[in-house]
């Protein structure tokens, strides 16, 4: 679904509509989850991994500091409700540009380095940002996280978005994820697109090409910070409070394995991760309070059988037989 | 104009810690031109290459390009003033499809921040590359993974796709390096073809496979210029046999 080949046969004609039948079957994940907050939930978290996947399967960057950006959107759109008096659309577009704002400024400091020191200082920094939020807590709430959201509806002019009601709730949310989609599908059919793939397999000959390699990777890495950042303010819609940890570098983590889950660099893979696991974590805490025990060996089993992912191994089987 | 060199290095030395590599080389190319740079291994050809290619900079001297210092220029900006290099060591990207490995070098010169065109409706553009791939032979393997082709097919390629900067000084550091004969043969003719249109600056170890080809050859010998001349020239020069082909006589 991720390869420009000549039009011809039927996965190349699936794959030219990818963004309408992602947002089809993401439509459906609210029938198929147990509860309408769940399904939400695999919405905003796929579009996070989808932000972090944009970095680590397209670009090749490992970062493990992607929950500040998450952070930043959530607290940017919580705190101009709650502080500002906004109202949700203006609200979440605050949210954004704080990530971007917290992205371009980081990516700055992060670019230059390589590997696992790219990984290294990613951590620090986002931990950075946790700790500010943290402390900031007459503003942000501190670890009791930012209370008080009102988020109750959105009034569109011809229609009253009545967000208390769960369901309208995960077509709003929808809304911004199908348009993310959008974007991204066009981002990587573009030049860019390919300049990022490019530099993940060979960074010296895209330089060699007469690309700036790093002011590439500076945009790409704002880029995925306004993505993670738009699943943060919707998030912050979502509960309606902002919980302190999901700034941690355990939301760091949690969204680079369900990247690797889903598939990395493949276009509808994070939002497979993000289900599964959410999922998982659904059902199986039913059972047991050590339901991490249990996720956490099926994930290291999936990562040992299916290295390219769930999403990504079924690609490659299907591609292989069209 | 015409007395300005289309590239120059003026008294150029590269250090490596302790170790000089280049001494005090000077040496202005022609346009038009194929030169060839020689020596036995541990001359400083490669690192004579990469300091005209800007990958390494110089530790005292300049390196111009028509006239223009470009010794402080960042590498990605070289190559847009119209330098263009294959490498040593093959270095395609191995995941992508032949065709986008010569389209990606075509954009880096005018689509570099493009992120709203899709890249299928290029449709001049994937006919320059498939032009470009048909010169060097690969216009049939354009669907194929490139990591996936034999060695020599990968240098082809890579020659594709420093032809795709369209540029006025082709460098190229030892093509035909585990080439099989064949392949040699046919890298070589390409080469000569080329330099028909652009200055060509070729490093190459074997000395044999320039002699017919060059308009020049320079013999680098510890860093410095040994000799400059005809291929006839050097082929008379004694010193160039004592250093070069003597060691290539007793190795063969």
């Amino acid at each position: 679904m991720d390869r420009q080949s000549p039009a011809s046969g039927w996965f190349e004609t699936l794959a030219r509509h990818r963004v309408a039948l992602a947002v089809l079957a993401l439509a459906a994940i609210i029938v198929i989850a147990p509860y309408e907050a769940l399904a939400t939930n695999i919405l905003i978290y796929g579009l996070f991994a989808l932000g972090c996947n944009l970095l680590l399967g397209y670009t090749g960057l490992l970062s493990f500091g992607q929950a500040a950006f998450f952070g930043l959107g959530a607290y940017g759109c919580g705190l101009s409700i709650v502080h500002g008096g906004l109202s949700v659309l203006p609200a979440i577009a605050i949210g954004v540009l704080s990530a971007i704002g917290g992205a371009i400024l980081i990516g700055a400091m992060v670019i230059r380095s390589r590997g696992i020191y790219f990984s290294m200082v990613t951590l620090a920094l986002g931990q950075c940002v946790s700790a500010l939020l943290y402390e900031a807590d007459g503003w942000t709430g501190g670890e009791n996280g930012l209370r008080g959201i009102n988020a109750a509806h959105v009034n569109l002019g011809f229609f009253n978005v009545n967000l208390l009601n769960p369901t309208q709730k995960f077509f709003f949310v929808l809304f911004f994820v199908a348009l993310a989609l959008a974007i991204v599908a066009r981002l990587l059919s573009s030049p860019f697109g390919v300049t990022l793939e490019a530099i993940r397999e060979n960074e010296k000959r895209v330089v060699a090409c007469g690309y700036d390699a790093q002011a590439t990777k500076w945009v790409v890495f704002a880029i995925s910070g306004a993505l993670c950042g738009l699943a943060g303010s919707l998030y912050a819609v979502h509960l309606s409070i902002v919980p302190i940890d999901i700034v941690n570098y355990h939301s760091s983590g949690l969204v680079v394995m369900m990247s690797l889950l889903g598939g990395m660099g493949t276009f509808f893979g994070p939002f497979i991760g993000a289900a599964i696991m959410l999922l998982l974590e659904d059902v199986v805490s039913h059972f047991t309070s050590h339901w991490q025990l249990i996720v956490g060996l099926l994930f290291i089993a999936l990562v040992l059988f299916f290295p390219r992912g769930v999403w990504g191994t079924l690609l490659s089987y299907v591609r292989s037989r069209a | 104009m015409s007395d300005v060199p289309i590239m120059e290095v003026r008294d150029v030395y590269v250090q490596f810690g302790g170790f000089t590599a280049l001494s005090d080389v000077s040496i202005a190319f022609r346009q038009g031109e194929l030169t060839s740079i020689i020596g036995p291994n541990g001359a400083g050809k490669s690192t004579f290459f990469n300091v005209l290619s800007g990958s390494v900079k110089p530790t005292a001297g300049s390196v111009f390009l028509k006239g223009e210092d470009i010794s402080k220029r960042p590498q990605h900006e070289i190559t847009r003033l119209g330098i263009a290099k294959s490498f040593q060591i093959t270095s395609v990207f191995p995941q992508l499809t032949v065709l986008d490995n010569v389209r990606i070098a075509m954009q880096g010169m005018s689509r570099r921040f493009d992120m709203w065109t899709p890249r299928a409706a290029m449709k001049s553009q994937i006919d320059e590359a498939i032009a470009i791939l048909d010169r060097v032979g690969l216009a049939a393997r354009r669907d194929r993974t490139a990591g996936a082709m034999a060695h020599g097919e990968q240098r082809s390629l890579e020659m594709a796709m420093a032809l795709a900067a369209h540029p006025k000084v082709l460098l190229l550091d030892e093509p035909t390096a585990g080439m099989s004969p064949e392949e040699t043969g046919a890298m070589m003719d390409l080469i000569v073809r080329l330099s028909s249109e652009r200055t060509v600056i070729l490093v190459e170890h074997k000395m044999k496979l320039v002699m017919g080809v060059s308009d020049r050859i320079i013999v680098l010998h510890h860093g410095e210029v040994l000799a400059d001349g005809t291929p006839d020239n050097i082929r008379a020069n004694t010193e160039v046999r004592r250093v070069y082909l003597g060691e290539e006589m007793s190795g063969a």
